[in-house]
């Protein structure tokens, strides 16, 4: 009997695996990485009724092809990859039936820039340090735990499933990444760091995201905000985390951060704008608006209670 | 020392301890009791702990606590910490071979400070070292605090390639470099130290808040270990 799973025939641009973080290693230095965009993953492994931190796919532009040898259950969220099943266009944001020799392709993305593929069960693999979450830069995590992202001749093992009703996520849910977006910002605390006056750009100006961003981090361009201190003691630092270097263009920290900084900062971007900016192309306008710590704690709690993660 | 601290949010889901604002080896034993307290204590409340030289990061699960109860709660433990001799951390010997051929910057380091290669050597392997805090990159511990008498500042131009294992300074910070990466700090010598292992379960051989002492060894010792020229 032959192993049960899918088969990478084309990585495409960036195909990472990836679950929800490996938290307990920040204080040696690990970072904790996981999905870029929380919302569309854990949209994915609920419309199959799995745990919220199982193992899934992050498709970054697209080029995906993959070869089932399983008969399981699948579902498609995030960006548009105009994805198709054994030729034929299949929806987003809904589960699939795969089975034995079908051919699952993504094309480019067109909206949004990162696919999650999620499958019944979730993706079979062996965590590192607690967590299938890859982190390139640190060579941890992955199919094979070494940090490297899935390339052709790859095996996925998975469970055999037989087929599920289709589910999908109701429209009202579903984001639109093409439209303006206005990022909340809970304000720091340390008030001593940047001028009220030069923080007031923030608010006042549009900023684009440079093309040097990736998953550690959006780099914004734009009118420099200049901070009254070229550095501070390093610190931890958080998910979300704008940072100012002494060039004034604000860095946003995501998943893949480093664990500590040494730059003054302007505050914390709310958890789920951060998850719709890590689906924006570079050189895409952004704006920024203020939100209270509680606004945010009570939003988040209502989404991270809706998942159950 | 009291312990004296402020909790500010960094946040929806972490929270800063500062206890100074200064760098101060006086803090590291405060905050090593803190996040050791913290970790045991609050277990259930927490995703994940950075300690620093001045602050600790705690991340939280907001759905269990909003800011005001997770603050709380951190309160009262703290207000029960106890920062004794046995906070101190372990004391760990890091071997090096301190050599221009893997340190090619103790001739730069000796001639900053108008001594030699040997006075500096010495200075770098007298004085125990605390850990402030790990970061940067897996396993790479932040010492200090290297006397004025060797503090020597960061290269003008970092160089492309630093190899695993090599020992550095910059200002008054010392480092081993656990993978090879691209560095300004000047570098003394190299050890076989691995600080950061996959083998080794807990990955990283020091915490924050231990003591190191370099111990210099020579070219043979060195080799026998399992040390790389290159």
């Amino acid at each position: 009997m032959t192993q049960s799973g899918l088969k990478v025939i084309k990585p495409g641009v960036l195909t990472l695996v990836q679950d929800l973080g490996r938290f307990a290693y920040q204080h040696i230095g690990l970072s904790p990485g996981g999905a870029a965009d929380e919302h569309a993953f854990l949209w994915a492994n609920r419309l199959l009724s799995n745990r919220p931190n199982s193992p899934a796919l992050e498709i970054c532009f697209g080029g995906l092809q993959l070869e089932a040898f399983a008969k399981t259950n699948i579902a498609i969220t995030g960006a548009e990859m105009n994805a198709t099943l054994n030729e034929r266009p299949i929806k987003n944001w809904q589960t699939h039936t795969l089975n034995v020799g079908d051919k699952l392709k993504f094309a480019h993305a067109t909206s949004g820039i990162r696919s999650y593929l999620a499958i019944q069960d979730g993706f079979q693999l062996q965590p590192s340090f607690g967590s299938v979450a890859t982190v390139m830069r640190e060579k941890m995590g992955g199919l094979d735990g070494d940090g490297s992202p899935l390339k052709a001749g790859d095996f996925l093992p998975c469970t055999e499933h037989k087929p599920k009703l289709t589910t999908h996520v109701p429209p009202l849910f579903i984001p639109d990444y093409q439209q303006p977006l206005i990022l909340s910002v809970i304000p720091s605390e340390q008030t001593d760091q940047v001028d009220a006056a030069e923080l007031e750009k923030l608010y006042h100006w549009t900023y684009r995201i440079s093309p040097q961003s990736d998953r550690m981090g959006i780099r914004l361009e734009g009118e420099p905000i200049r901070p009254k201190l070229n550095g501070i003691i390093s610190e931890g630092i958080a998910y979300g985390t704008i940072q100012l270097p002494p060039d004034g263009q604000p860095i946003i920290l995501l998943k893949d951060r480093q664990t500590m900084g040494g730059y003054p900062k302007l505050g914390t971007l709310f958890v789920l704008d951060a998850f719709l900016l890590s689906q924006q192309q570079a050189h895409t306008e952004v704006r920024f608006t203020q939100m209270s710590l509680e606004e945010a704690q009570e939003k988040l709690r209502y989404f991270y209670r809706f998942f159950g993660a | 020392m009291k312990p004296q601290w402020q909790i500010e949010h960094a946040g929806p889901d972490a929270v800063l301890i500062r206890f100074g604002e200064q760098i101060n080896t006086d803090l590291v034993p405060v905050i090593r009791a803190a996040t050791k307290r913290l970790q045991k204590e609050l277990q259930e409340e927490i995703r994940g702990l950075v300690p620093s030289y001045t602050t600790l990061m705690l991340c939280y699960d907001p759905r269990k606590n909003d800011f005001p109860a997770i603050q709380d709660k951190i309160q009262q433990q703290l207000a029960k910490l106890d920062v004794s001799q046995s906070e101190m951390g372990k004391l760990i010997e890091i071997p090096v071979w301190y050599d221009p051929a893997v340190g090619p910057d103790l001739q730069h380091v000796a001639d900053f400070h108008q001594i030699s290669i040997d006075d500096v050597i010495r200075r770098h392997s007298d004085t125990i070292y605390h850990i402030f805090a790990i970061g940067f990159a897996p396993g790479f511990a932040y010492m200090g605090n290297v006397s004025n008498q060797l503090a020597t500042p960061r290269l003008q131009t970092p160089r492309p390639h630093v190899a695993a294992g090599s020992v550095a300074i910059a200002d008054q910070q010392t480092a081993v470099y656990p993978v090879s990466t691209p560095g300004g700090w000047n570098i003394l010598g190299r050890t076989t130290m691995k600080m950061f292992d996959r083998q080794n379960p807990k990955l990283c051989p020091v915490r924050p808040g231990d003591r190191v002492k370099f111990v210099p060894v020579s070219k043979d010792e060195f080799l026998l270990a399992g040390g790389q020229l290159e």
